[in-house]
């Protein structure tokens, strides 16, 4: 049974350097408070996956010198314009670049819960992505002929980490729609999960809560952050601070500008 | 706020929203991804318009979007022939119909980086009508030869295409994609642009008749539309495009 971490610090143990990470995407629930504390803890030589892009948390762990190696089908601030830091590291090569298409990550994480060695994907064929991703293959559909069609790796990272809106005192989360959370602990080794609240009773014993329910069984820590996506949104349930995210954008656009974001925000927040 | 516009007189993003509109035709889904304003219009008065058909899924948005299944769900749907019309753009576009989404120079180490490929690699594939959308024609981004192609506009007869682009639509004029050829034909320049000016600002080979007919503008009801129900509903998920283009905020009677 996961345990209810006494802190974001203990339940990130999981996270040693140099580990695949798999992190989920804006609209599913964003581990920011934890994705701080990966800074500040000074993580380094993360291999991380998105599932299937990124915006904020990509881009600051990479600022921060916490990756070095990245598979994602898109890394973006949205409206806020691109991931400076992200841009700026793959520029400068000091980021082992692997793009992906979202509909291949989605399918590499589903080969990986279920165990298999790889999943077929259409399309791809003929793009520069398969060109350059020399870890997928191409082979002959076995059940037609002169049908080529792509074969992606399964995907079973060490640590999955996202944010959810609660858990109860048995581990379980409640994930709501965001079906992808699920397939990410399936497929991770290890799930490490933040939540806004700690539910009183049993997810579980409730089969309209229990639809939506991660079973604490895949789940190996839990600790409470109370708007720990923010400054992303968790949707249902707070939006984007557009503010703050600007502020960001601005600020990251310099590695010295960057450098005083962390100042301000990120290590600042150790003391308070 | 600015007053409405008069009903003889449309800004380009109506103009756009509508010959894009005219392109979705009949059809029974239309997805929208990302930063994608004008599309999203386009798909809403498509809706309006038909009472209720197309199903219309605007990713970013919680109330336009049916999904349950998580993010694999629009791609399952795509991949089974459930998404009749999705729009895709590229920083660069070239006269192939191949997108560029990833990068300036080589893509090892390249000039510029840009977010990445999203969906492109596989939707583009699938879907049977992708529109091209791109508000800047210019030599810079309309280029004889993408320098990454994250998804190509045509492909081999083995490879399995039910889908490809249609037309790319700019702030210029429409162009139509010949899937046989593979390339584009001129089909209409906007309302004050001319032939000539689509030459000099295109950086690709393109077939083009002799004389170039102009892009219709939309009809008084198509701009009602689009200026009430339409803009009331994408107020949720591209708020600033609305209240600048139609003058209004989310949540303001219509």
């Amino acid at each position: 049974m996961p345990r209810i971490a006494p802190s974001i610090e203990d339940a990130l143990a999981a996270v040693t350097d140099g580990c695949v990470l798999a992190v989920a995407r804006e609209v599913s629930g964003v581990a920011m408070a934890a994705t701080c504390a990966l800074v500040r803890r000074e993580t380094r030589n993360l291999h991380l996956i998105a599932l299937p892009t990124s915006s904020m948390q990509a881009d600051l762990l990479i600022g921060a010198g916490c990756v070095t190696a990245l598979e994602t089908s898109a890394v973006s601030l949205g409206e806020f314009g691109p991931a400076p830091r992200f841009a700026a590291a793959v520029i400068a090569g000091a980021l082992r670049m692997r793009d992906a298409t979202c509909p291949a990550l989605h399918a590499a994480f589903q080969a990986g819960e279920r165990g298999e060695p790889f999943a077929p994907l259409r399309g791809l064929i003929g793009s520069d992505i398969l060109k350059y991703r020399i870890d997928w293959k191409v082979i002959d559909n076995p059940f037609a002929a002169d049908d080529p069609i792509v074969l992606v790796p399964a995907i079973r990272p060490d640590v999955a980490l996202f944010h959810a809106p609660m858990a109860d005192r048995a581990g379980n989360v409640w994930i709501g729609r965001q079906r992808e959370l699920a397939t990410m602990a399936h497929a991770a080794e290890k799930t490490v999960v933040t939540v806004e609240r700690i539910h009183p009773g049993d997810l579980l014993a409730d089969p309209v809560l229990a639809a939506g329910t991660l079973p604490g069984f895949y789940i190996d820590a839990i600790a409470l952050a109370e708007r720990g996506a923010w400054p992303l949104p968790l949707p249902d349930h707070y939006p984007a601070d557009q503010e703050h995210l600007a502020e960001y954008a601005r600020l990251a656009a310099t590695p010295d500008g960057f450098a005083r974001y962390l100042e301000r925000y990120v290590h600042a927040s150790r003391a308070a | 706020m600015q007053a409405a516009p008069p009903e003889d007189s449309c800004r380009d993003e109506e103009l756009l929203a509508c010959v894009i509109r005219g392109l979705i035709g009949d059809a029974r889904h239309v997805a929208v991804g990302n930063a994608s304003p004008i599309p999203a219009a386009a798909a809403l008065l498509a809706r309006a318009e038909g009472q209720g058909r197309p199903y219309v899924s605007l990713l970013q948005s919680r109330k336009h979007n049916f999904f349950t299944d998580g993010g694999r769900e629009l791609f399952d749907c795509a991949g089974r022939g459930r998404v009749d019309v999705f729009f895709l753009s590229g920083a660069q576009i070239d006269g192939q119909g191949n997108i560029n989404l990833v990068a300036i120079g080589d893509p090892a180490r390249p000039q510029v980086r840009f977010p990445g490929s999203f969906g492109s690699a596989f939707l583009y594939y699938v879907v049977p009508k992708v529109i091209l959308f791109r508000t800047e024609h210019s030599r810079r981004t309309l280029v004889a030869k993408v320098d990454f192609i994250s998804a190509p506009g045509t492909s081999a007869p083995n490879v399995y295409r039910p889908g490809g682009p249609v037309a790319l639509i700019t702030n210029r004029c429409v162009f139509l994609f010949d899937k046989d050829k593979g390339r584009f034909r001129l089909a209409s320049v906007h309302p004050g642009h001319s032939a000539a000016e689509i030459a000099e600002h295109t950086g690709f080979a393109y077939d083009a008749p002799e004389t170039v007919g102009v892009t219709p503008k939309p009809s008084v009801q198509s701009l009602r539309l689009l200026r009430g129900a339409v803009a009331g509903e994408l107020a949720e998920v591209y708020p600033q495009f609305t209240a600048q283009v139609f003058g209004r905020r989310h949540g303001s009677a219509s």
